[in-house]
């Protein structure tokens, strides 16, 4: 039976093994390639993407569990959090490759939705799964915080 | 001549495990399985055998399916070989992880097997760690046994919600379904939850 699902929006369905990763049909099937495939196993965060608001690794979410729930990928999350996420991030340059990007974006959106002003301990533990292998921790972890506080003032 | 025996040891061994495994296997319904309270009834006292069903039962609660989310500290432990977990998680406010980095952002309601290969992430849709004070992990089996019983420490319940609780919890179901990569916990969680019984009924005793 196919799974039908949202997917930033719009509807989806997907007719197919019910074990297959949510990953491969947002790269392969819907043609979203903003999502990465990093490591396929939960140990990464390159495929983060939204599940009904919160974080999840979209390489080990088999399709069949997001049937009658709500995705959003990096192409299509919005919102204040969103935007004041992306203006920390160009601000400061945060990206080297960017490979890691979408994936600490997205989990820097979801981080902030739950804790709009998070400690230094509360974004280690947020962004624990989310390796860069470019390292760039710091600046990440800078802009969570002027995200935090632009949207704050805002 | 040290370099020369050392080998040879290594060969004896070799063949002392051949010839061992096979025996540890072919008593391996029992090694693996969980003895009926009624293979404890020929003990007359009953203290005596009321730990003797709780020594069985450690079985269950000693595996890894159950210690690894028993922790002492912060984080579960993962896999049979219990080594810490990875990516590095904390329990957060009420043991569902972290604000952004909750156990379900990677344990959804079932076992998902891993599309590259073999292997799986667990799931289940109660997935999360046990409170601090059910930390199980260096403790001796008549101490987990102590804080089992203890409603100030296991989320209060009696020792009849106890039966329950572990015959037909979901998540504890889940250490016999455990998905590819796992041992499950041996026998039947049935089989566990009637040799709570069982303990139950003889007084639940506990082991020195
Ligand atoms: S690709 Fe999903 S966590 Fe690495
Ligand atoms: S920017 Fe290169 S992996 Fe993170």
């Amino acid at each position: 039976m196919a799974v039908e699902f949202l997917l930033n929006g719009k509807h989806m369905s997907f007719d197919g093994d019910p074990d297959t990763p949510l990953l491969w049909v947002i790269r392969d099937h819907a043609g979203l390639t903003g999502t990465k495939y990093g490591c396929g196993i939960a140990q990464c965060g390159a495929c983060t993407v939204h599940l009904d608001g919160k974080n999840r690794r979209s390489c080990v979410t088999p399709i069949d569990t997001v049937a009658g729930k709500s995705v959003t990928t990096i192409e299509g999350v919005s919102g204040p959090i969103a935007e004041a996420v992306q203006k920390a991030w160009v601000a400061i340059d945060v990206p080297q490759c960017g490979f890691c990007q979408s994936g600490q974006v997205m989990s820097a959106i979801g981080l902030l939705a739950q804790k709009p002003k998070p400690t230094d301990a509360d974004i280690d533990a947020g962004m624990a799964g989310n390796i860069c292998r470019c390292a760039t921790y710091v600046r990440i972890r800078q802009a969570i915080k002027d995200a935090a506080n632009a949207k704050v003032s805002a | 001549m040290t370099m020369i025996s050392l080998p040879r040891f290594g060969v004896l061994a070799l063949i002392a495990s051949v010839i061992v495994l096979p025996l540890s296997i072919a008593r391996g319904g029992e090694a693996s399985g969980l003895k009926p309270a009624s293979a404890f009834a020929g003990i007359a006292d009953r203290n005596a055998r009321s730990t003797a069903i709780f020594t069985e039962m450690g079985k269950v609660l000693m595996s890894p399916r159950c210690l690894n989310c028993h922790p002492r500290t912060d984080s579960p432990t993962q896999g049979d070989a219990m080594l810490l977990h990875v990516p590095p998680v904390t329990r957060g406010p009420d043991g569902f992880g972290a604000a952004g980095m909750e156990c379900a952002t990677c344990h959804g309601p079932r076992n998902a097997p891993f599309g590259n290969g073999g292997g799986s992430v667990p799931g289940n849709p109660k997935w999360h760690l046990a409170p601090r004070s059910m930390a199980w992990q260096g403790l001796t089996l008549g101490q987990i046994c102590a804080v089992i019983k203890d409603r100030t420490k296991n989320g209060g319940l009696s020792l009849d919600q106890l039966i329950d609780h572990n015959g037909k919890d979901e998540l504890v179901g889940w250490g016999w379904n455990p998905g590819p990569g796992r041992i499950p916990a041996p026998g039947t969680q049935a089989e566990f939850g009637a040799l709570t019984k069982a303990w139950v009924e003889t007084g639940a005793a506990c082991p020195k």
